[in-house]
């Protein structure tokens, strides 16, 4: 008899319908701030990781009673439903604004954006912007994916050079299309914006990472430090016209070559390329060291 | 002519998985780093196939944080349990 | 949340002073309890942001030169969903901006309350039929003078609140920038209910969170009107606002002629009919306050009883809609207005003056030609060959 070290082929089926008496749950299944954990997104759709996140960070640090969330338009408008959060419904772009004046009105509020890329980086541009250099105390998050995903996966600012989308279809071209709005690269450049992130829900390290990030920018939003941002790369198999699988891969190899995941920004200091890409090889050997030994918090 | 031999994999964890909410993304199944997961044969209420465990799990919890769905619940033993294990080669 | 009134000392004034009418709008507003305004400069509104600026920090409240008039309308957005009582404005361009949200806004039932200082008469129809997208209404209130913008001012405050809807203050370059002695104190109104549908992040968590939002969504478990059940629902309450309707009306008993004003020139027709009676001339004039809801029974019983009826307007004749609406045949309806501003576009006319506006109601009154308006003759379009014959 051996015990084995490498991935063993696989067993019997084990039953996996109830919980076993002689254990500890060490992950719940939704977080407490989610009133279903049914959604309508696609299969491999990578929204549904980050309002894990977000909402899990928010429970963790104890600001559930203070938060509000402002929802933009696009696939993730529909979790307003399940999201047990005050909350206000905006228009495609608009949510900084009216996260603005929720703020101004309530400060001891924690207030935050939901937006995808069509709706922050194309239609609300110049609201984020705006919002990150006047300094207001709100976060804005961003689901990056890289197309407007409702609308069918269509060209948006953050699409990446060679990207097909339903008008791109021969690959976004550079001399027709133009090239790709890194938003929080340029977020990071403005003095207002205390803390900006790029995470990614690629991988279980990614999503362990940008957990972390969540965690960190309403804290400086509960400091009261300044503008925060955390965009997260997610994946949308449907509006990227790839099977479901590749869709990780894809995020990483496309969207994520160009967007680069890492902490933009910390305590005023921006981070230049180099620091984030070594930051993210260390990162990702050292999840996914842990993840093989048992766990990202074993 | 094939023979049959047994192991011994340590179990560390365990999963619950809701199936019927599963929409067969497959995403557990790569992620997964002891590759404890397998996409079933028989397919849920929705026409999807579901995840199944097999001994090995750690209790890692990479399913559930690549799982779009909310499926898994994570569990590890309080004391970690050796399941015997055939192949045939 | 609270919204009511608040004592705002130093606001209020109770002895006659001179000040602009932007000034007179936004002490009134504040003293109605407006704690947020947001807004971007421009000409004739530029002012209502500039007292708002240095105004709202004094009573705790919060003011923000927004980035366009798009992000103003969305910050009133929020801090009305707060509970408190918010304002933005503009003039008719920057209005136009503002048009998807205060479609969304009204369907979201926010008591935002809207300042036009429009540069004329000409956004009569943006302000009464609605330049959004959807079947909505505002109450649209039309002062003829500072003074009584102190009190619209607060009656919109009010009604926006007792509603849920937004309520549209139409003003002009004279109203924003000539100078009144006014005083402004706190009118009461009847109490109304808690706003209970606010958020404030206190229900976050509690399985009972609150939404604002105009989609007709609900939380899970909550009851939700769904899309079509929301425009349902504010589609039935439209007709019901129409009971606020406003009027001023005068020396219609025995009119012949009757004309229709509103705002500020109003004061001048109001004026040259006082005089054409002082000369034994048999006019009257319906000065419609709430433009809408339009006072269509008031105009129908003056036109009821008269020869001829006269819009005056200046614009290219907007009003004049409502008030054939109004006389329902039973007068005919004259156009005795024009476009008149000054020579940027944004103010006051040559036509505006008493002795032009006079002989404007005599000339409908004796039946004769209106006099020109002035600018027409030399600006006037000159319909070209090619556009002679209609199209078929």
């Amino acid at each position: 008899m051996t015990t084995t070290s490498a991935p063993p082929p696989p067993g019997p089926i084990l039953e996996t319908s109830t919980a076993p008496a002689d254990a500890r749950r060490v992950e719940q299944l939704k977080p407490d701030l989610l009133l279903s954990p049914e959604h309508h997104m696609c299969p491999g759709c990578g929204e549904p990781l980050v309002l894990r996140l977000f909402l899990e960070a928010i429970e963790e640090l104890g600001l559930a009673t203070r938060s509000i969330a402002v929802v933009g338009i696009g696939c993730y408008t529909s979790f307003s439903g399940s999201m047990d959060v005050d909350l206000v419904q905006a228009l495609h772009g608009r949510a900084p604004s009216v996260a603005t004046g929720v703020k101004r009105m309530l400060p001891d509020s924690i207030v935050f954006t939901l937006q995808g890329d069509g709706d922050m980086v194309n239609e609300g541009l110049q609201e984020v912007i705006h919002t990150a250099a006047r300094g207001e105390k709100v976060t804005c998050i961003l689901l990056n994916n890289g197309v407007f995903g409702e609308t069918g996966g269509h060209m948006t600012a953050t699409s990446v050079i060679g990207q097909r989308t339903k008008n791109t279809l021969d690959g976004r071209d550079a001399d027709y299309h133009g090239y790709p709005i890194l938003i929080g690269d340029l977020i990071a450049q403005l003095e207002g914006a205390a803390y900006v992130a790029r995470g990614s829900v690629h991988n279980a390290g990614a999503v362990a990472r940008t957990k972390k990030m969540f965690r960190r920018a309403f804290e400086t939003q509960a400091r009261g430090d300044g503008f925060t941002f955390v965009e997260v790369l997610t994946m949308c198999p449907t509006g990227w016209f790839i099977p479901t699988v590749e869709g990780p891969g894809y995020l990483h190899d496309t969207l994520g070559e160009v967007h680069i995941m890492g902490e933009l920004k910390v305590d005023g200091v921006v981070h230049t390329t180099e620091q984030l890409h070594a930051e993210n090889a260390a990162r990702a050997a050292e999840m996914e060291a842990k993840l093989a030994a048992g766990g990202i918090d074993a | 002519m094939s023979a049959v031999s047994g192991h011994v994999v340590k179990t560390r964890g365990t999963v619950t998985i809701d199936v019927e909410t599963c929409k067969g993304c497959e995403l557990c199944i790569p992620a997964c780093p002891p590759k404890v997961l397998t996409m079933s044969t028989a397919v849920n209420r929705k026409g999807y196939r579901y995840p199944e465990l097999h001994p090995g799990c750690t209790g890692c919890a990479a399913c559930l944080m690549v799982c779009p769905d909310f499926c898994f619940e994570v569990f590890r033993f309080n004391t970690p349990r050796e399941l015997e294990v055939e192949v045939t080669s | 949340m609270s919204t009511t009134t608040v004592d705002a000392p130093g606001i209020a004034v109770t002895e006659r002073r001179l000040m602009e009418g932007s000034e007179a709008l936004v002490r009134a507003s504040i003293v109605a309890g407006c704690r947020f305004f947001a807004g971007y400069p421009m000409t004739p509104f530029t002012e209502v942001l500039e007292h708002f600026a240095r105004l709202l920090p004094e009573v705790g409240g919060v003011c923000i030169n927004a980035e366009s008039e798009l992000e103003a309308v969305g910050m009133a957005w929020g801090a009305l969903s707060t509970g408190a009582r918010a304002a933005t404005g503009s003039t008719g361009q920057g209005l136009s901006l503002m048009q998807e949200s205060f479609s969304e806004i009204t369907v979201a039932e926010l008591p935002l309350v809207i300042f036009n200082m429009a540069r004329g008469q000409q956004d009569y129809f943006q302000a009464t039929r609605g330049g959004g997208h959807g079947d909505y209404r505002h109450i649209v209130l039309a002062p003829q003078d500072a003074q009584e913008g102190i009190e619209l001012v607060q009656l919109a405050f009010h009604l926006a609140d007792k509603w849920r809807n937004p309520v549209l203050i139409y003003g002009d370059y004279l109203l924003a920038h000539v100078q009144e002695a006014v005083t402004v104190e706190r009118i009461d109104f009847p109490e109304l209910p808690p706003k209970d549908w606010a958020v404030d992040g206190s229900r976050t968590g509690s399985g009972l969170s609150g939404t604002v939002t105009s989609l007709g969504v609900g939380k899970i478990g909550q009851f939700e009107f769904g899309q079509e059940g929301k425009y349902q629902y504010i589609a039935t309450k439209m007709p019901l606002m129409e009971r606020e309707v406003r009027v001023e009306t005068g020396y219609l008993d025995d009119a012949e002629t009757v004309v229709v004003a509103f705002g500020t020139p109003a004061k001048f027709v109001k004026y040259a009919i006082k005089q054409l009676r002082a000369d034994g001339h048999r006019v009257g004039y319906v000065r419609p306050i709430t433009l809408w809801p339009f006072p269509y029974d008031a105009v129908r019983e003056a036109a009821a009883g008269a020869r001829r009826v006269g819009s005056f307007e200046m614009s290219g004749g907007q009003m004049i809609d409502d008030v054939r609406i109004g006389a329902a045949g039973q007068a005919p309806v004259h156009f005795i207005g024009g476009v008149s501003t000054d020579q940027s576009g944004f103010g006051v006319g040559r036509m505006l003056d008493v002795v032009d506006v006079t002989a404007r109601i005599l000339a409908l009154h004796e039946g004769g030609e209106q006099p020109p308006v002035p600018g027409y003759e030399t600006y006037g379009y000159r319909i070209q060959p090619h556009q002679m014959e209609a199209t078929r």
